[in-house]
């Protein structure tokens, strides 16, 4: 008994490494830590009502953020383990196997777990309050993609410890990622983490689509829409395309893994290159799902800064739409090198040069938007003015890298790392930061330290640049991909060792970020006006942070930027502040669903990745449950009263007469 | 803090509005979903690696049955929905009913072909076809299986509340994707069994 107990733990557990073991005690003593902590304060009961069965899409936001910071980190640690291992010739820090399994949890987790959430957390916080709506179309579903999301994540990570994590490649090709050659639960855990949390961004593309086309204050037309709305828009038109083709193409490679398929497969007239194919349909888009929201950001952010409306709105909204569409039509400029002949090759070059130009259109519409306006270098105008350089040489070596037979030289080069990487850290989360800082004080009441932040910014930019600049070089010095030794006879010891360095000061500008939230919480400025930065749409109008109704009055819209406007009216003595009526206000209920149903799928990804038929089909009877008792549930709304509302108001420092 | 009912007048959009609405957003998700499958199948049709094709196993009677009553119940759907329409509330759950007996005729037809073809010797790891094959005919009669659940619930509903804007919407809801799987149902028979046989 006690045998076969010890033989069970050593293979389901992680084991032989000193590393992993480090992790695990972490673990469970950063769990011991959170329960006791909740128990000592009693804090259960008010973690369960205000935070894990919440539908506010504000404290749904906060919690995706703080997701994708935990996500942050660990993809961030990973980024540099692999680096110290690459810093000098025959290094002897990781194996190769390790090697193999940290770039791909890397990048995984930065882009499904950490650049995703990020991106639906600024959704979630702003667009609702741009659009003048008390909430997102459907607050339930919304809890129910977060959650979903967090179960995958989880589940995701639970890899490193438990089973042994994926190591084929962020995007799995097989035939390395069939059970042929890569027979252990990784894999599997790979499959279900993204499957579960996919569900969740495909149900979130649908909800942010109806909340911008259905649910936008009276007034407000499309072509009156605040950018980072439009953006966000565009994103998830593209994701809702794009989704599903991910969750079939992991559901198929499963089918090959569990059921003994051969869609993938090299035996039984499988055909691997399917896969390929498949899983850039929808990673292509992906690039521009995240991509989109950081456009819409900087758009509002130069704005803002430059005391300017911005430039060319409409050239801009064509920009972000052809860009959603286009996106679907390049994806085999990914493997150029498949063979599929000089037609294919031809088109697919083509339509990706194409994409430079409307991104080419946004740019030079940041650019003209500055052109005479009265700038002014707060953080988040410091991360845009620093991005537009950065992506745009990222953008640069990607025509490049889309000139078909030149593509020959790149492929699978440290070219092509140098590239996806600027695009993705300077565009994506860079992007990110700055909407962060531009709307921290509209999340949590208060600014972030200006000076701080300014370290950070200078030292995750210079940061940036040691660490990939070298790269180019090195793809072109034949370095390639993915390789965890080299020798030193390659001669590309002291670029490594920079772009090594690089990755530190990167690390330490995270750190640096940390302490900077860290600072302000405990030297905030309560910022009284919801306004600090006199900005120019609507979720400024309100107070800091939003009161959970968004807005006691729903605004009536006139303009674009109306709120820069209505200040400008009520200056100049146009418009007096009108004298308002108020309303009950008609909110959803929270509920509890939500978590539970996304546990029950933690369950089910979990028993089908160690073939536990026991915990994946009650698992899955869970899911049907909590969706036969959501059905018959009718009562889910509720109305706040007049007093509770002038009550809130009065708190956040507005009298309502 | 009062609890309501739907039907209160407010600023807000109509719920059951959004709801349908966002329901044929979720279809056009579901039309990319299978058209993966018929994609991925279409390139998979001819890698029978040796083993049976199409050709030596399909039973086109059983088919074509199937695709009757599969027919037959899309358009029971749709009375239900006129009934629901005259506020006949026996009528429309009748007719669910019937709809819900014929839904669940073709998937006995269908786990019987499934049955059938496994007893030949062609099960899903036979070949990269065959996987393709069940995978594909598969979902759609997955797909078939939910909305089966999903009628028996509403059925319930409407028992218990009558018609109501709420399950009127969630019968509209139930009749689309109904007809949804009718219209894939109608490209499994012709690029699956159709030019399978062919």
């Amino acid at each position: 008994m006690w045998e076969s107990v010890k033989e069970f733990a050593s293979e389901f557990f992680v084991t032989g490494d000193p590393l992993i073991y480090g992790a695990d005690v972490s673990i469970v003593l950063s769990i011991i830590a959170i329960v006791s902590v909740l128990t000592y304060f009693k804090k259960w009961g008010w973690l369960w009502r205000e935070w894990l069965t919440t539908v506010d899409h504000k404290k749904i936001g906060i919690m995706y953020i703080l997701a994708s910071v935990l996500m942050l980190f660990r993809g961030g640690v990973d980024a540099l383990l692999m680096r110290a291992q690459l810093a000098m010739p025959d290094m002897q820090f990781l194996s190769g196997d390790h090697y193999n399994q940290i770039f791909t949890t890397h990048g995984v987790i930065m882009i499904l777990f950490m650049a995703m959430p990020l991106m639906f957390g600024l959704f979630n916080v702003i667009v609702p309050l741009q659009l003048g709506a008390r909430d997102v179309a459907f607050p339930f579903l919304n809890a129910l993609s977060f959650w979903l999301f967090f179960s995958g994540a989880m589940l995701f990570n639970l890899s490193f410890v438990i089973g042994g994590s994926p190591d084929a490649g962020w995007l799995a090709y097989p035939p390395y990622s069939e059970l042929a050659f890569n027979p252990g639960p990784g894999q599997d855990f790979y499959i279900w983490g993204i499957q579960i949390s996919g569900i969740g961004s495909l149900m979130t593309g649908i909800n942010f689509i109806v909340t911008i086309l259905k649910v936008r204050a009276p007034g407000m037309t499309l072509m009156k829409m605040p950018m980072f709305s439009w953006s966000v828009l565009s994103s998830c038109i593209a994701i809702v395309f794009a989704f599903p083709i991910l969750t079939v193409t992991l559901a198929l490679l499963f089918i090959d893994r569990y059921l003994g398929g051969h869609f993938f497969t090299l035996d039984g007239g499988g055909n691997p290159m399917m896969y390929i194919n498949l899983i850039w349909m929808w990673g292509h888009p992906e690039v521009y799902i995240i991509v989109l929201p950081a456009f819409g950001i900087f758009s509002e952010i130069v704005a803002t800064f430059s005391r300017k409306k911005l430039f060319g709105y409409k050239s801009m909204v064509f920009a972000m739409i052809i860009i959603s569409v286009l996106s679907f039509l390049v994806w085999a400029h990914h493997f150029f090198t498949m063979g599929s002949g000089a037609d294919v090759n031809a088109f697919f070059a083509v339509t990706t040069m194409l994409i430079a130009i409307p991104t080419g259109v946004k740019v030079f519409n940041w650019l003209f938007t500055m052109f005479r306006g009265k700038i002014t270098f707060e953080t988040p105008m410091l991360w845009t003015v620093g991005i537009i350089p950065n992506f745009v040489i990222g953008g640069m070596t990607g025509v490049l890298l889309s000139v078909a037979p030149a593509d020959f030289q790149y492929h699978n080069s440290y070219f092509l790392v140098a590239h996806f990487h600027q695009v993705i850290i300077a565009g994506v989360v860079f992007g990110f930061f700055a909407g962060l800082y531009y709307w921290w004080p509209k999340i949590f009441g208060f600014k972030l330290n200006e000076r701080i932040g300014r370290w950070a910014f200078w030292l995750w930019n210079i940061g940036f640049y040691l660490c990939f600049m070298p790269q180019y070089a090195l793809g072109l010095m034949g370095m390639t991909r993915r390789l965890y030794s080299y020798g030193w006879d390659k001669g590309w010891f002291e670029m490594n060792l920079v772009s090594t360095i690089g990755a530190v000061i990167m690390g330490v500008a995270f750190l640096v970020q940390i302490w900077d939230i860290a600072h302000s919480l405990k030297n905030m400025k309560r910022d009284t006006t919801g306004d600090p930065w006199n900005a120019r749409t609507l979720e400024w109008s309100i107070p800091s942070p939003a009161p959970f109704y968004n807005f006691a009055v729903m605004p009536q819209v006139t303009s674009q930027d109306d709120w820069h406007e209505r200040k400008l009216r009520i200056e100049q003595g146009l418009e007096k502040p009108a004298k308002v009526e108020l309303e009950p206000i008609h909110m959803p209920k929270n509920s509890g669903i939500p978590i539970v149903m996304s546990m029950f799928w933690f369950f089910v990804g979990f028993g089908l990745i160690f073939d536990w038929l026991w915990m994946a089909v009650p698992g899955f009877i869970g899911v049907l449950a909590c969706m036969v008792v959501h059905s018959f549930n009718y009562d889910t709304d509720y109305y706040v009263t007049v007093e509770e509302i002038k009550r809130t108001e009065a708190e956040a420092g507005r009298v309502i007469t | 803090m009062a609890n309501v009912n739907a039907g209160h007048h407010d600023h807000h959009p109509d719920q059951e509005e959004l709801r349908t609405f966002a329901f044929w957003i979720y279809l056009m998700t579901d039309v990319i979903l299978f058209a993966t499958l018929f994609a991925t199948y279409i390139v998979l049709q001819g890698n029978t690696d040796g083993g049976p094709g199409p050709k030596d196993l399909f039973q086109m009677n059983g088919i074509y049955a199937s695709t009757f009553i599969l027919l037959t119940s899309s358009f029971t759907s749709g009375l239900a929905i006129l009934a629901m329409n005259k506020g006949n509330r026996l009528a429309l759950m009748n007719w669910l009913g019937v709809t819900v007996f014929l839904g669940a005729s073709f998937l006995f037809l269908e786990i019987n072909e499934f049955m059938h073809l496994v007893s030949e010797g062609a099960t899903i790891s036979t070949s990269a076809f065959w996987t393709a094959f069940y995978t594909l005919v598969g979902t759609h009669g997955l797909h078939v299986a939910l909305g089966l659940g999903w009628m028996i619930i509403l059925i319930m509903q409407i028992a218990k509340r009558g018609i109501t804007p709420v399950t009127k919407r969630k019968v509209n809801i139930i009749s689309l994707f109904w007809h949804f799987l009718d219209v894939v149902w109608i490209f499994v028979f012709t690029i699956v069994y159709v030019m399978g046989v062919n």
